[in-house]
């Protein structure tokens, strides 16, 4: 009888010859492009701050995993520190990247037990920590330097001290410019992402080739950022066809902020997604309806990092919902 | 009931039964006062005040309260102390006061000081009632403190005010946000079970 | 003694039944004991309390009126008449409003305390405002929760502060100031907190300003027609 609690469906099986560290190194070599593009558009500011996360992100990993060569080894912590990397500005202090790599880490993933038992989205959690502790640091935007060598900010921070605030603060990115100044930023740009913003926050189409990538590959749920950009394009298309002086256009609702980032490579964490389709449907309606809410009635101009935080904690919920009927089940239990 | 000594009951809340880090009890106040350090001290001195005052005197009125209203008395006498030191902090110490704002008034439904009542106080002679309120308020105050200096030194750069990393410090403002505190607190005690797991192993091994 | 007789709801040990009395009159008593101890540290303590909360007034209204050197409290009633004092009872239906006068007793300004919701929580605040000049003469926020290091600024940064010295109500809060009167540059990072600031002025003297002007003008009036 306990050989039953392994069998998951009726046979034939596959078997494959993905594993973890197959799936892992097959994500970050997607996300290169992307860190490419980030590196292209903020110089040599986007490596460091990326190389600071994901230190961060391998230390605890390292000192206090429990199998910790292997859970270094399988490339999760990597990822962390990639894409925690690419919510940053580049001008945030290193010590900052590093810290909230550690903390994503530590807090949102050993803490309960390691890869696979989290959950919430380690990076997202990270970044919610900074978001939380440096409010200041990680919303401020340095004008774009003539120089690409140059450092976008005050990266080199001496530890636990503040930044310098730089000289030219360009101050707002499309988001904010909307939010609080209500003037909409050319979609020509969004898409190909020369806008101020978070590393990872510029170049929609590259986000969207890399995942198609993945999903492609059977590495990544296509049904969680197709429900994500649909539910985000349809809910700010009535808006703005309700009131398009006060509501952004569908278009700039998509590509701008962190949504291609957040829908591609951080909802469809599989640890911290649901597991049946029906359920990462409506975990990517309920994403998309969260974004569009809280960037236009919240208090902040960006709302996809707590979007899916918020979602990932009714992902135990959205499973138990959604779990299919044994076949026949339904007619022996209603018959008397 | 076991028999204990006068110094195992002064001793037992400090640490061995400190009743926030072991016992879990007196979260509230552990959490959203514990911003800085003054205010730590100050919630954990007004605590040990009403919990010394009301075990004394639960101790010795015992033998005239009725079983049936008991707990009605005790709130009554828990909720007396805790408006002598609400009125006054506010007028010794009002800007303290106005920073605990209405924690100071939520002492009365502090489960702990309750419980020191029902579980010891009420059965107990006057001596060893007062002992073990000073222990218990005691362990109250170190966790209270505890929590306080990390989230000051963290979240503020200062310990009791005074600035220890210099101006150019970056706060880490989550920290004395209430988010800050259920870290600290986790914390806290992710570090305990550690150390208490390695005693064990020592002692077994 | 067995192990069942100390469980906690059986003690302490009682008869079987308490008589209602003894119940009604130990709980009578200890009430009263308790209720006589809280008068007695009320009556000490009330003294020192009220001090403190006048002080705390006192300097709030004598730095947004730039040291006057006396004021009044005046009430706004509902109608918008401005009286010395209000029937007991009805103090919380009119405003409280701190009228600031000179040495030679000419009205200087008059200060205001109003609030309402910011971006966590109410912010309160006290602002002085000269209806001769039509203009403000210092804001004070006596009262924030707003997020440590960031909202809380609207409290702390002088720079934003002292924006509303001289500024020319109806005020708006803006990004990058053109100059124009009544621009208040709001805080980076704290654009919410800083329009409450600007809001909560301004809903107030839209609501006051014409019962202090005319209170203003019948005053000098008043002085005039003095020798």
């Amino acid at each position: 009888m306990n050989a039953s609690h392994r069998i998951v469906t009726a046979s034939p099986h596959i078997k494959a010859a993905d594993d973890t560290p197959t799936i892992m190194w097959s994500v970050v070599a997607s996300l290169a492009p992307v860190v490419a593009s980030a590196v292209y558009f903020f110089g040599p500011s986007a490596l460091l701050v990326l190389a600071a996360s994901v230190a961060g992100a391998l230390a605890p990993e390292a000192l206090l995993g429990n199998r910790g060569a292997r859970s270094l080894r399988d490339g999760s912590a990597i990822i962390t520190g990639v894409l925690l990397g690419l919510t940053l500005p580049p001008g945030i202090p290193l010590w900052m990247a590093f810290l909230g790599g550690a903390f994503g880490i530590g807090f949102g993933k050993l803490v309960y037990g390691g890869l696979g038992q989290n959950v919430f989205n380690p990076a997202l959690l990270g970044r919610a920590f900074l978001q939380a502790a440096f409010p200041v640091a990680i919303t401020t935007w340095p004008a774009a330097s003539k120089n690409w060598w140059a450092l976008q900010g005050d990266n080199f921070a001496f530890p636990l001290m503040s930044p310098k605030v730089p000289d030219a603060l360009s101050g707002a990115t499309p988001l904010g410019l909307m939010k609080f100044e209500q003037t909409s930023t050319p979609s020509l740009d969004l898409i190909l992402g020369s806008t101020s913003g978070s590393l990872g926050e510029t170049s929609g189409l590259i986000i969207l080739v890399c995942g198609a990538y993945l999903a492609a590959r059977k590495h990544l749920e296509w049904r969680i950022p197709a429900s994500i950009l649909a539910t985000v394009a349809v809910f700010s298309a009535i808006l703005y066809a309700i009131d398009s002086a006060h509501y952004p256009s569908p278009v700039f609702a998509l590509f701008s902020g962190g949504l291609m980032l957040g829908a591609v490579f951080m909802a469809t964490d599989m640890v911290t997604s649901p597991v049946t389709h029906r359920g990462c449907w409506i975990f990517g309606v309920g994403i998309g309806l969260l974004v569009v809410t809280i960037r236009l009635w919240g208090g902040l101009s960006e709302g996809v990092m707590y979007a899916i935080l918020l979602m990932n904690a009714l992902v135990p919920f959205i499973n138990r919902a959604t779990q299919p009927r044994t076949f026949g089940a339904l007619e022996a239990e209603s018959k008397p | 009931m076991k028999e204990t000594t006068g110094q195992e009951d002064l001793l037992r809340g400090i640490w061995r039964e400190n009743p926030v880090l072991i016992q879990m009890l007196g979260l509230c106040p552990a959490l959203a006062v514990t911003n800085n350090v003054e205010n730590s001290l100050a919630m954990a001195l007004a605590t040990l005040f009403v919990l010394v005052g009301s075990s004394l005197l639960v101790s010795l009125c015992k033998r005239f309260i009725p079983g049936e209203i008991r707990i009605s008395v005790y709130i009554l006498i828990i909720a007396t102390f805790v408006t002598v030191a609400d009125l006054t902090l506010q007028a010794v110490v009002p800007e303290i006061h106005k920073a605990l704002g209405a924690f100071i008034a939520l002492i009365v439904v502090n489960c702990m000081i309750l419980g020191r009542q029902e579980a010891f106080a009420s059965k107990r002679p006057p001596g060893r009632a007062l002992l073990d309120a000073l222990g218990t308020g005691a362990g109250f105050a170190i966790a209270l403190v505890m929590l306080g200096a990390v989230r000051e030194i963290l979240g503020s750069g200062s310990f009791l005010g005074v600035s220890l990393f210099g101006p150019s410090y970056e706060p880490w403002i989550v920290m004395i946000l209430p988010p800050g505190g259920f870290l600290t607190l986790g914390a806290l005690l992710l570090c305990l079970a550690w150390w208490q797991e390695r005693q064990e192993v020592k002692v077994s091994g | 003694m067995s192990e069942g007789n100390v469980q906690a709801g059986t003690l302490p040990p009682s008869p079987e039944h308490t008589s209602s009395f003894k119940m009604i009159s130990s709980l009578g008593a200890a009430g009263a004991a308790a209720g006589l101890l809280i008068v007695l540290v009320f009556g000490v303590t009330k003294e020192p309390i009220e001090r403190y909360k006048a002080e705390v007034l006192r300097l709030a209204v004598s730095e947004v009126l730039n040291d006057p050197a006396r004021y009044e409290t005046l009430y706004v009633t509902s109608d918008g008449a401005i009286e010395a004092s209000v029937p007991a009872g009805t103090e919380s239906e009119a405003k409280k409003i701190y009228v600031g006068f000179d040495a030679d007793g000419h009205a200087t300004g008059v200060a205001v305390k109003d609030g309402a919701a910011g971006f966590q929580d109410i912010i309160t605040l006290i602002y002085g405002f000269d209806p001769t000049s039509g203009k403000l003469l210092a804001m004070k926020v006596l009262e924030n929760k707003e997020t440590p290091g960031l909202g809380d600024a609207i409290e702390k940064d002088l720079a934003f502060v002292s924006q509303f010295e001289q500024a020319t109500p109806p005020l708006a809060a803006v990004k990058r100031s053109t100059g124009a009167p009544g621009e208040i540059d709001a805080i980076t990072g704290a654009t919410i907190s800083s329009r409450a600031v600007v809001r909560i002025i301004n809903e107030s003297l839209a609501r006051l300003r014409a019962p202090i002007e005319a209170y203003f003008s019948q005053a000098s009036a008043r002085e005039e027609a003095l020798p």
